[in-house]
């Protein structure tokens, strides 16, 4: 598949990437790169064949839906790079 | 007598008999740390002096039961409570756990003191370390050569005798391939064998938490003690717990090992293909019965891998948006530019990349072609290793197509870089267990590793394959020489 400038700047955009003029296009070589390689898969005959979303077998894990407290507000409200009043702080959204 | 030099077992033998003192282990550590870490710069964060002032509290109560008083190191991923976890990323420079993960909670559980947080690549993707934010670690056995990756701060610290056994994780053979390149032992145990709860997220289907020790004795005890199922990471298994140790019986008669051909050819260094089939006719000679065959899905495994790995990456690593924790850029004026510029500054050109290519092969237009295919073609690999499983107990290949490169050699070609896992992604896919165990070295001294692979949950028996060998050869008596 051969990928343009257009599709790599989407993308990026997609992935909440800013990519700078030569980061534009040693990423479009590498991602091209790595798509003739990965266009191997193509080969594969898989006609009829499940998709493995997980490496251990498919079931769906239940659990009663109980809060567990963690108990410690601050230590988790320690690592952000803003906070006021308990709470995450971010610019002005409205 | 130098303590950095023996094995954990060694060790706790003599702590038993009362000959040494946690402390005395403790301080010969630190100092090889403060002698070696100028060289090899495996830590990215050392806590030597709360782990003396652990040793002395231990030494004081004179009780050493269940492994007090043993040192260990963590690679950089996983969570210590009010210790950095960086996953050597700009992105985590100052973030502080405020938990520790099931594997630290049961290592502090049997008393083990942490020497420290190792070196990575960020966020565990790389095969080098070189793409590690804050520094390149040096392979002991040549400093100008890589430790491997992602785990080579492990298994460098291992080697160089910076820290008695360590934890790594293994996506695609960040364990395996790391140990095979520093001479030491490395387990990548089947997928759910042990709880993920705090390792940080690269893969979460392929990822998994394993032990790099100095032998297969430790390998099997520090295995003993991660392992078991956790009601925090709901794809940890609940099975029955086992005894490694126990395992290690140092006998193969009659143990059926599958050799696959396509593992031996194009691309494969000649002496590490020398190196195996010396390996395979000892394996012969203590009456294992070996047979070649053939895996044919192996040539799309690297394809998939990537395609898989990355699509995952690039969700997981959504999370990182400079609101609750991680690195905030200084440029912004609205919201959207805190994700986009934080992210942007924060996340090191590897990670972009696989972010980039991840989020390429789950977009609309190209699932089908990339991703989805991917999912099929890994139900293909996961039939044929189960298939193989039918007619052999382990199968044996090179745990890397090479030895350790330089430092430089690959990092601007990332294509090639990826191309140093050919052996190990096959394993991650099918969601075995496999373990690299010394086995020779080039006519250089650089460490050739034999990886051994095994059926789900079946650690017992690539572990006593491991041991048989080791015990029947000399490999461990070779030692890093640090050259220039």
């Amino acid at each position: 598949m051969k990928v343009s400038k257009e599709e790599l700047l989407h993308i990026a955009k997609l992935s909440n990437l800013i990519l700078k003029e030569d980061e534009v296009e040693s990423y479009l070589l590498n991602l091209q790169d790595i798509l003739n390689f990965a266009d191997i898969v193509n080969e594969a005959s898989t006609e009829g064949v499940q998709e493995t979303i997980g490496a251990n077998s498919n079931y769906n894990v239940f659990r009663k839906d109980e809060i567990k407290e963690f108990g410690n507000r601050d230590i988790l409200l320690q690592n952000a790079p803003e906070q006021e009043d308990g709470m995450f702080k971010i610019p002005k959204v409205i | 007598m130098n303590l950095t030099e023996l094995t954990v077992h060694e060790l706790k033998e003599k702590l038993n008999n009362k000959e040494i003192t946690s402390q005395d282990i403790v301080k010969a550590y630190v100092d090889r740390i403060n002698e070696k870490e100028p060289e090899v710069k495996a830590f990215i964060t050392t806590l030597c002096d709360e782990a003396l002032e652990q040793a002395k509290k231990i030494d004081e109560e004179g009780d050493y039961s269940s492994f007090k008083g043993i040192p260990i190191g963590i690679k950089d991923n996983i969570n210590i409570t009010g210790v950095k976890t960086t996953c050597a990323s700009r992105m985590l420079e100052n973030f502080v756990s405020p938990y520790d993960a099931t594997v630290i909670e049961k290592l502090k559980d049997e008393g083990i003191i942490n020497l420290g947080k190792l070196n990575m690549d960020e966020f565990a993707m790389g095969g080098s370390t070189e793409y590690s934010y804050f520094k390149k670690t040096s392979n002991p056995w040549d400093l100008n050569r890589v430790p491997g990756g992602s785990s080579g701060g492990s298994a460098a610290a291992v080697a160089a005798g910076m820290a008695p056994w360590a934890l790594g994780s293994d996506t695609g053979g960040s364990i395996r391939q790391p140990s095979s390149f520093c001479g030491v032992v490395g387990m990548k145990p089947t997928y759910g064998l042990i709880s993920r709860y705090g390792l940080v997220a690269f893969a979460s289907s392929l990822d998994q938490i394993g032990p790099i020790t100095k032998d297969v004795r430790d390998n099997a005890m520090l295995l003993n003690i991660i392992a078991g199922h956790d009601e925090k990471d709901t794809t940890s298994e609940n099975i029955e717990k086992k005894d490694y140790v126990k395992a290690l019986k140092n006998d193969v008669k009659g143990l059926k090992i599958g050799v696959p051909k396509e593992f031996y050819g194009e691309g494969i260094n000649p002496e590490v293909k020398k190196a195996l089939e010396t390996a395979i006719a000892k394996y012969k000679e203590l009456g294992a019965e070996v047979e070649e065959f053939s895996m044919d899905v192996a040539k799309y495994a690297l394809a998939t891998y990537y395609i898989i790995a990355c699509a995952e990456a690039s969700s997981n690593l959504g999370r990182f948006d400079g609101i609750r924790y991680g690195y905030r850029t200084k440029e912004f004026s609205n919201l959207k530019d805190i994700y986009k510029n934080s992210r942007s500054e924060g996340f090191g050109a590897e990670v972009k990349r696989r972010i980039i290519l991840g989020t390429y092969v789950l977009s609309s237009g190209y699932y089908d072609a990339y991703y989805k295919k991917a999912q099929q073609v890994r139900t293909l690999v996961k039939n044929e290793f189960s298939k193989a499983f039918e007619k052999y107990d382990v199968i044996v290949t090179p745990t890397a197509p090479t030895v350790a490169f330089n430092i430089g050699e690959k990092s601007n070609n990332p294509l090639e870089m990826y191309l140093a896992d050919i052996c190990t992604v096959p394993i991650n896919i099918a969601g075995v267990p496999a373990i690299s165990v010394p086995c020779g070295v080039d006519s250089n001294g650089m460490p050739i590793g034999m990886q051994i692979i095994g059926k789900h949950f079946a650690e017992e028996t690539i572990l006593n394959a491991a041991y048989t060998y080791e015990q029947n050869t000399n490999f461990k008596e070779n030692k890093p020489t640090f050259k220039k």
